[in-house]
């Protein structure tokens, strides 16, 4: 692959903390290699920013390979960017070209609010998980690995579900910032195993209460959250989703 | 000063015994017993969960944005557990063994056994908790081999075990949050460990939102914060991966457990220029039927496909003829450094081997093509369908390798090069995972207990999540049970207050300095000492530059660091700085530590130590031991010598030629 060099010009979301008004400021970066991260271009700008005696733009990242999910901007109107099946921190500058102008925005969503410029605070997320998102096993509890054995097919799509890595891409795609394929994800992972069977009813209904609790909107099924998940989770999460909720709706022994 | 309390009587009746005579608290007394954890991996989400279960009160930090995040995450290939399910011969003895073996003589006997006893429970608790293992088409657990051991004893989920497990185990710390069990402080980093009268009763963290301190106290400190890695700057592991905890709880009186351990794995992503933050690694399972070479000719820059065969140097094929391209770990990534230092490198860097599937393409494509009984297939045909195979084995990994470098690895070698993955050592630990100082404990990377020089494929999962799930519940007991009788201090108390005034101290002095370089430079250019001096051959010399050049850093960079903005907000300049000044101390430990062990085994090579074939060459009458070093003052530190002993196990040299 040839690489080559670029300059670019950022545009970039700026906001002290929470509180504070935030606005697009714009940064010119040169000599960017094609072969650098997204979030080593974000480096280079900070290192420039850090020289020339400004403050550096704060943005959530950690592991870097794509499986974390902490990384988190909205590039040019897409979460995580142009590339499909992709998080931020594994798209590479060849996506871009010389004298491209990128805008970079944090998630927007109410039940996200910005902590600072690009950072914003998930912990929703985790309230949802909270209300019903496991299994309720205690350590020391359980029975063999293999005394239950579980259909290949129904192990493999709960896993396929598992894959979320809770980024958030979902909700910052969605126009109602819905976190349904989020919930969905989990719901289903359970849902599909005979370990989660106790608990199936009480969890959808939990967690969906949980959901709306946080602020988020409601799913009009327009699929922008598939499109923009970087593990490729499926909307038919959903679908099997709204089916728990109304079952345990209907057949609730409350 | 170092009791490893290894119980007496029979290897396999240790932990038996063990748990048949700690003591034990009441349920009622639990409730008013509180326990601090840092880090929440799979060693401290899991210890989290498990003491919320058992009634204790738990605080649980991390740095993160939620504790799902920690780098257990980012493990690709699976977990070991002695369950024989494959009817292979496999048992906790074998396991046990491999272990022992795997970490050339350098670990406990006692504390491995346990592992590998409690290694089956591990997965049981697993898949009762929901974790979507891979499973055979008659719905029981799929295993694979890894890691040059004889039996299938990996579990795995595809090619993210590590996402699964430490999901499963978030997943029951919340259930303990949502119970009221445990109280979770996301985006909090531990900057002191608070000692009252020679005992760990709490910690001083900063909430990295609004930067202001907070004390918190606790009967017993756990600190499951991951390994040291990132020591080197570049390195598979997360950016926020640090030692701070580690090193603070050091200072305190925590002996450090042989810092120089550090494992380089062969196979990861290359660098691919000086703005390189991170590197990936590709799992080791690509050795299986990949080819690594170099150009026979140094510094050609001809394009791989255009060098003919015989001018090509599989180098690892000819200097080891009977493991091949399946050499181990460390004897592998030594190799390939020796190629690239000599000036055979590829790619951009020249720091980069190829990795090439073009035989493998073609074999496969004939076994196929043989499969199907034809006969006149051209070249073209077979290629296509030896591509078909090895995609159904390698494609996920393949498709992460072209995402990174943009070429295609059907079509062009993949570049690799051995990058930092695990370090082995880590705080030392007795048996029941306490550290030096009371009340103070180390699980999972944390500690330098299980793995000695050189840790296993699919191993590091495994530990992690016995000492969180298996090993803490029971041995933390015997410490607490004494412990009822003391009321939690109060955060008035004088050492709260002088561990804060510290830390608020240190925050304030990194803040003065107002220098001209980045925290960024200085990571750098110690990561290059260490790498470049410590990294994956060592000699007296080199170390001996590398502590006066660090020492020389360390002066420079409390003299000219630069960190924009303030203490009281979020500020991620100001908490590397911390994490980087911590980094620079360890550097110098792990070459004063490589410095004395003057022998080669595992992942610790010393040039003057190795065989006429240049092989390592390890030194049992003289350092069959754990080197646990004592912190006395700056740049000052004492050695305190644990003694291995192998009563089951007899040690051998390894060879592979």
């Amino acid at each position: 692959m040839e690489h080559y060099t670029m300059n670019l010009t950022l545009k970039v979301w700026r906001q002290k903390n929470a509180k504070s008004e935030g606005h697009l400021e714009t940064y010119q970066v040169s000599d960017i290699s094609s072969e650098m991260s997204f979030l080593e271009m974000f480096d280079v700008l900070n290192e420039q920013l850090i020289r020339d005696g400004k403050e550096p733009i704060a943005f959530d990242h950690d592991c870097r390979e794509g499986i974390c999910g902490m990384c988190s901007m909205y590039i040019n109107g897409k979460p995580h960017g142009p590339w499909q099946a992709n998080t931020t921190c594994q798209l590479h500058m060849r996506a871009f070209k010389d004298g491209d102008t990128i805008v970079v925005e944090p998630w927007r969503a109410n039940a996200f609010p910005v902590v600072k410029d690009l950072v914003v605070d998930r912990t929703a997320f985790d309230r949802i998980i909270q209300a019903g998102g496991y299994v309720s096993v205690n350590t020391g509890n359980a029975v063999d690995g293999n005394a239950i054995p579980i259909e290949k097919d129904k192990a493999d799509a709960a896993f396929a579900a598992a894959m979320c890595i809770g980024c958030g891409a979902c909700v910052a795609a969605c126009k109602n910032s819905s976190a349904m394929l989020f919930l969905s994800a989990k719901v289903s992972h359970l849902a599909l195993l005979p370990q989660g069977a106790p608990e199936r009813k009480s969890r959808v209904v939990n967690m969906v209460a949980q959901m709306d609790k946080e602020g988020f909107g409601a799913c009009t099924n327009t699929g922008a959250c598939e499109a923009a998940c970087p593990k490729e989770i499926s909307l038919s999460n959903i679908a099997r989703l709204n089916q728990e909720y109304l079952t345990a709706s209907l057949v609730s022994e409350k | 000063m170092l009791d490893a309390k290894i119980p007496s009587g029979p290897l396999e009746n240790k932990w038996t015994d063990y748990k048949g005579h700690c003591k034990l608290v009441n349920p009622a007394n639990k409730r008013k017993l509180e326990v601090i954890i840092v880090g929440t991996g799979l060693a401290g989400a899991s210890a989290a969960a498990s003491l919320g279960e058992l009634g204790y009160k738990v605080k649980a930090f991390c740095f993160q944005d939620s504790p799902r995040r920690a780098h257990s995450i980012a493990a690709q290939g699976g977990i070991n557990a002695a369950k024989n399910y494959q009817n292979d011969g496999d048992s906790v003895f074998r396991l046990f063994y491999d272990t022992i073996k795997g970490g050339d003589y350098r670990a406990r006997e006692g504390n491995v056994h346990r592992l590998a006893e409690v290694s089956a429970n591990i997965i049981d608790q697993c898949v009762a908790q929901g974790v979507p293992f891979a499973r055979e088409y008659g719905g029981l657990l799929s295993n694979r081999s890894f890691g040059g051991t004889q039996v299938q004893r990996t579990f795995y989920a595809a090619g993210q075990t590590g996402q699964q497990l430490l999901i499963g185990a978030y997943q029951a710390l919340e259930r303990q949050v949502a119970l009221g069990n445990v109280k979770m402080y996301s985006r909090h980093e531990m900057l002191e460990v608070v000692m009252v009268d020679g005992k760990a009763r709490g910690i001083i963290a900063r909430d990295l939102i609004s930067g202001k301190l907070e004390r918190h106290f606790g009967h017993a400190v756990l600190l499951c914060s991951g390994g040291y890695g990132n020591v080197f700057y570049l390195s598979t592991n997360a950016m926020g991966s640090n030692v701070t905890a580690a090193w603070k709880a050091h200072k305190q009186g925590a002996a450090f457990g042989n810092p120089c351990f550090t494992q380089i794995h062969p196979t990861c992503i290359p660098v691919s220029g000086d703005h390189q933050s991170k590197l990936t690694l590709m799992s080791e399972s690509l050795r299986n039927d990949g080819r690594i070479w170099v150009p026979k000719k140094q510094g050609d820059s001809r394009k791989p496909n255009e060098i003919p065969e015989e001018e090509r140097d599989y180098y690892l094929e000819r200097r080891y003829p009977a493991f091949g391209n399946l050499v181990p770990r460390d004897v592998a990534s030594r190799a390939a450094k020796e190629r690239c230092d000599a000036g055979y490198g590829v790619g951009t860097s020249k720091q980069a081997v190829y990795l090439d599937y073009a035989s493998a393409i073609e074999r496969y494509g004939r076994t196929e093509a043989s499969k199907h009984g034809l006969e006149q297939v051209s070249i073209e045909e077979i290629i296509t369908m030896g591509k078909e195979v090895v995609k159904e084995k390698y494609g996920n990994l393949f498709d992460m390798y072209e995402k990174i470098t943009g070429e295609n690895p059907y079509e062009v070698p993949m570049r690799i090069y051995p990058a930092v993955h695990y370090t082995m050592g880590g705080l030392w630990v007795d048996y029941e995972l306490m550290t030096t100082v009371k009340g103070l404990y180390a699980l999972g990377e944390a500690n330098f207990s299980d793995h000695g020089a050189n840790r296993l494929g699919a191993s590091a999962l495994m530990q992690g999540l016995a000492d969180g799930y298996f090993v803490i519940p029971y041995t933390i007991g015997n410490y607490l049970a004494d412990e009822i009788y003391n009321k939690p201090i109060s955060t008035d108390h004088e050492a709260f207050i002088s561990a804060e005034k510290e830390v608020s101290r240190r925050l304030e002095q990194l803040m003065n300095i107002k220098g001209t370089t980045s925290v960024e430079t200085f990571h750098k250019r110690l990561g290059k000492i260490m790498w470049d001096k410590c990294g994956m051959a060592r000699n007296a010399k080199g170390l001996q530059e590398a502590i006066s050049e660090i020492q020389q850093l360390k002066k420079e960079f409390w003299k000219d660091v630069k960190i924009p903005g303030a203490i009281d907000e979020f500020n991620p300049e100001l908490d590397k700085a911390g994490r980087v000044a911590d980094f620079i101390e360890l550097g110098e430990l792990m070459c004063i530590d490589a410095l004395n062990r003057e022998e080669s085994c595992g992942g610790h090579f010393r040039e003057e130590h190795q065989t006429e074939d240049g092989e390592a060459m390890r030194h049992d009458d003289k350092f069959m031991y754990v080197a646990a070093w004592e912190y006395k003052a700056d740049h000052e530190w004492i050695l305190h010598k644990e003694a291995l002993h192998y009563d089951v196990i007899k040690p051998s040299q390894r060879n592979y030629k």
